[in-house]
């Protein structure tokens, strides 16, 4: 490390300055994290950012229901649906949730396959994912549209406490919009792949960068599920 | 800096534990709603969301975004300050119950 600095100094390289310097300077931490090139490493970091946002609402919620006197809406009856004469409580929910974990899965092999350089697969699997993705966003069009009809706002609703209407805008409203930010993030990285962007440096990073986006975005909504939902 | 080779190395799992911890996720979501369908109540409900939670949050983290596999100056700068939510967590139950007692209190409601 001091000889690393002394040849440095020995030299007299002066590191370069603006935005260049800031990048690089910025970019030094792979010298902390080994073997994780900056990339991942920035991503890994935006991702705890936002670990600490998505911490704070659901530590939100958890006070305000806590705190209100009124009682707390049953979500599992709210988020019922009956299909074909059933009435199923959390359906909607549930099938949320198993669309959501599959995308992760395919995400997880697409970035397998981008390591093994096959390219069309690991492209097709991206797709997929960005398509469950979709359909998951969809999803929750229809269940905010159903509440909404249903006379559920930010500042109350029929089931009872008024805070239910405004934790759950701003939790699954905060989630859905990353989802629909993966969707687009996913469908330009898998561009990129089958245009074969990656095979001219001989470097997935990118993709797996993505992954982790995903696999975020997954890991919150099981938080979501649990916390909200389910509790 | 490391080699691609090295890299490549690292990332070269094969498919079949992707689609096992898929299966895995699956059976967990599925038996926490199963929780919910149930109808299990109070304390066997809490413990049981968050048995499952805490389960899938782990494997999603662990095999599909890869942090078994990394170094630990990584999984401790990642890992280890969402612990500081807790805290917070903490000072709000102690500021809720307060809050919830003082509103029965002045606003008789309950």
């Amino acid at each position: 490390m001091s000889q690393q600095t002394q040849d440095i100094t020995g030299n007299k390289i002066s590191p370069p300055e603006g935005w260049q310097g800031l990048n690089e300077d910025w970019s030094s931490d792979k010298e902390t994290f080994k073997s994780v090139p900056w990339g991942k490493a920035m991503m890994w970091i935006f991702l705890l950012s936002d670990t600490f946002i998505f911490g704070s609402f659901l530590v939100g919620y958890m006070a305000v229901r806590m705190t209100t006197t009124e009682l707390w809406p049953n979500s599992s009856e709210v988020f019922a649906l009956t299909i074909a004469g059933q009435h199923i409580p959390l359906i909607l929910i549930a099938i949320m949730t198993f669309v959501l974990i599959s995308s992760s899965g395919t995400m997880a092999m697409a970035v397998n396959f981008a390591y093994r350089r096959n390219r069309s697969v690991c492209a097709a699997l991206m797709f997929a994912t960005a398509i469950l993705g979709a359909c998951f966003v969809g999803m929750q069009v229809f269940e905010w549209s159903k509440l909404i009809e249903e006379g559920v706002r930010p500042w109350g609703n029929p089931f009872g406490a008024a805070q239910f209407g405004s934790t759950f805008f701003m939790i699954t409203g905060f989630h859905g919009l990353h989802v629909s930010a993966g969707v687009i993030y996913l469908t330009i990285v898998a561009i990129k792949v089958l245009r074969g962007d990656f095979e001219r440096s001989g470097d997935y990073q990118g993709v797996e960068i993505a992954g982790l986006y995903w696999h975020f975005v997954d890991l919150v909504w099981v938080f979501i599920f649990a916390f909200f939902y389910l509790w | 800096m490391t080699t691609q080779s090295e890299q490549q190395e690292h990332e070269l799992h094969p498919i079949s534990i992707y689609l096992k911890i898929w299966g895995m996720l699956f059976v967990l979501s599925a038996l926490s709603y199963m929780v919910d369908y149930l109808s299990f109540q109070g304390y066997v409900r809490w413990s049981l969301i968050l048995i499952f939670m805490v389960l899938k949050a782990g494997l999603i983290v662990s095999v599909f975004m890869h942090m078994q596999w990394e170094r630990l100056a990584l999984k401790a700068a990642i890992l280890v300050p969402p612990l500081a939510i807790f805290v917070l967590v903490t000072l709000m139950i102690i500021e809720a119950n307060y809050i919830f007692s003082s509103r029965v209190t002045y606003f008789g409601a309950g």
